[in-house]
């Protein structure tokens, strides 16, 4: 049976992890690769590093960091932020990330959800998307509306066609961030997970505002999300991903964990 | 001494440092005549196509055959677990080492609606009744990380199987000096790792 993953994802500042509330105001929480190692440990199905300051100041991703994760963790992960084009990707994947999330790239340049499927294989590139809820409008029929720049910029390109679109053009996951409920802990925006997961053909992680386990539970059955991420719940909330995850198996929802492989 | 080889078939990066993690020292070559004896990774991601014609090129699919027929043993990843059987419906038809028997086959999401291709995350694997070395210290129907469109059919060379779209299918195939998993085990936790480790372990009867 295919599970349901629990991703974490380490927002990634000046080579430090922190923790921010709608994008601003961040506090340092610790070293990003110490940091995932103890998640994948703890039972974290996937990794994301999020490159805050290299998109802003037009740098690449931190290599070295990507480097010592692939060292280190034996579950996939992803990078974004900083990507400039194909060959910041090739040098991600080439130092041993599983996976680019292209954010505000993709929207301004599609063509390299293209580019990148060709020379990576689409199942290496996942758009991430980050959509404010808008109210339907015949610009942005799902009443929500893509965004970049870490919400500050708006696109008036409506969430689910940019998700479909994407995905016909190259995209092998969508990382759907909700902006309004990012760092909340109210709980995912289950209504447009929803209809993008039903609208694409390939998993959609939902991101943003997870508080408790219920709210996972929620966007797995009513979002119908495959993954759902995770940032302050483990780094500052206390939860533990097994602590997580066994709620998520009491609430019925099938995940990995809670038996010993033998290390003799 | 265990060898992995690179045929151009995606990157090597994760496989390699899986077998650093576990202690091992893994040679990576790009060419048969640099084999210096040993176990051999067959890994590989990509279309089955380009993946046969970089063997070729390269002098692997010869190797990969000698390496067999003298009982070396021989651990297929993903790409490299498909191309070790006969065929794939991949690229309009491919053929491949014929090493173990079985076609690979698309996923179809008509069988199951809502399933979505490719494959991607972690699913359980049941191990059958004829536990194989490589299974040691694994609990049946653990879960592995996958990511594939193409799967190899549950015949009698599986060794392990999976659930998805519609399919019972072969997460793991074996015969002889061959063991191949159609999932990623330097992707999957500990429980791949203890599947790697098993590998360097195994004494092939």
């Amino acid at each position: 049976m295919l599970l349901r993953r629990l991703i974490v994802c380490l927002d990634v500042r000046n080579g430090r992890v922190t923790k921010g509330v709608r994008f601003q105001g961040n506090v340092d929480v610790g070293d990003p690769v110490e940091m995932a190692a103890r998640y994948a440990a703890d039972g974290a199905d996937e990794l994301v590093f999020y490159d805050i300051t290299a998109s802003a100041e037009r740098r690449a991703c931190d290599l070295e960091m990507v480097a010592r994760a692939a060292r280190a963790l034996d579950v996939p992960f992803t990078v974004g932020g900083g990507i400039r084009g194909v060959e910041d990707m090739h040098a991600a994947l080439l130092a041993g990330a599983d996976k680019v999330s292209l954010n505000s790239l993709a929207v301004r340049d599609p063509e390299i959800l293209t580019e990148g499927a060709r020379a990576f294989g689409r199942q290496c590139v996942v758009l991430g998307m980050d959509a404010r809820r808008v109210g339907g409008s015949s610009a942005c029929p799902s009443g929500y509306e893509v965004v970049i720049r870490g919400g500050r910029e708006p696109t008036g390109r409506d969430a689910v066609a940019w998700a479909r679109e994407a995905v016909d053009r190259g995209a092998g996951e969508i990382c759907l961030n909700a902006i309004d409920t990012d760092g909340v802990r109210q709980g995912y925006e289950l209504d447009i997970t929803r209809r993008i997961s039903e609208a694409v053909p390939v998993p959609v992680i939902a991101s943003g505002g997870a508080g408790a386990v219920r709210h996972l539970v929620d966007v797995f059955r009513q979002g119908g999300a495959d993954a759902a991420l995770v940032a302050s719940m483990v780094h500052t909330m206390g939860f533990t991903c097994q602590g997580i995850k066994e709620g998520l198996r009491a609430a019925g929802i099938p995940v990995r964990g809670g038996t010993e492989v033998g290390h003799a | 001494m265990v060898t992995i080889l690179d045929y151009g078939a995606g990157n090597l990066t994760s496989v390699r440092l899986a077998f650093e993690r576990l202690g091992a020292e893994p040679r990576v070559i790009a060419r048969a005549e640099e084999w210096g004896g040993g176990r051999i990774v067959f890994p590989g991601v990509g279309s089955a196509g380009s993946g046969m014609a970089g063997l070729r090129a390269r002098g692997f699919d010869a190797l990969l055959r000698r390496a067999a027929a003298e009982g070396t043993p021989i651990l297929g990843i993903c790409l490299g677990m498909q191309l070790l059987l006969e065929g794939s419906e991949e690229d309009g038809g491919v053929e491949g080492l014929a090493l173990l028997p079985g076609r690979c086959k698309r996923f179809d999401s008509a069988k199951a609606p809502g399933a979505k291709v490719p494959h991607m995350g972690w699913n359980t694997v049941g191990q059958g009744d004829r536990p194989h070395a490589l299974w040691a210290g694994v609990p049946d129907n653990e879960a592995f990380y996958f990511v594939h469109s193409f799967f190899a059919p549950g015949n009698g060379a599986a060794a392990g199987w999976t659930d998805y779209c519609g399919e019972r299918f072969a997460a793991a195939v074996a015969g002889g000096s061959i063991f191949a998993t159609q999932f990623h085990p330097e992707r999957s936790g500990a429980a791949g790792a203890r599947v790697l480790r098993n590998f360097l372990a195994w004494e092939v009867r």
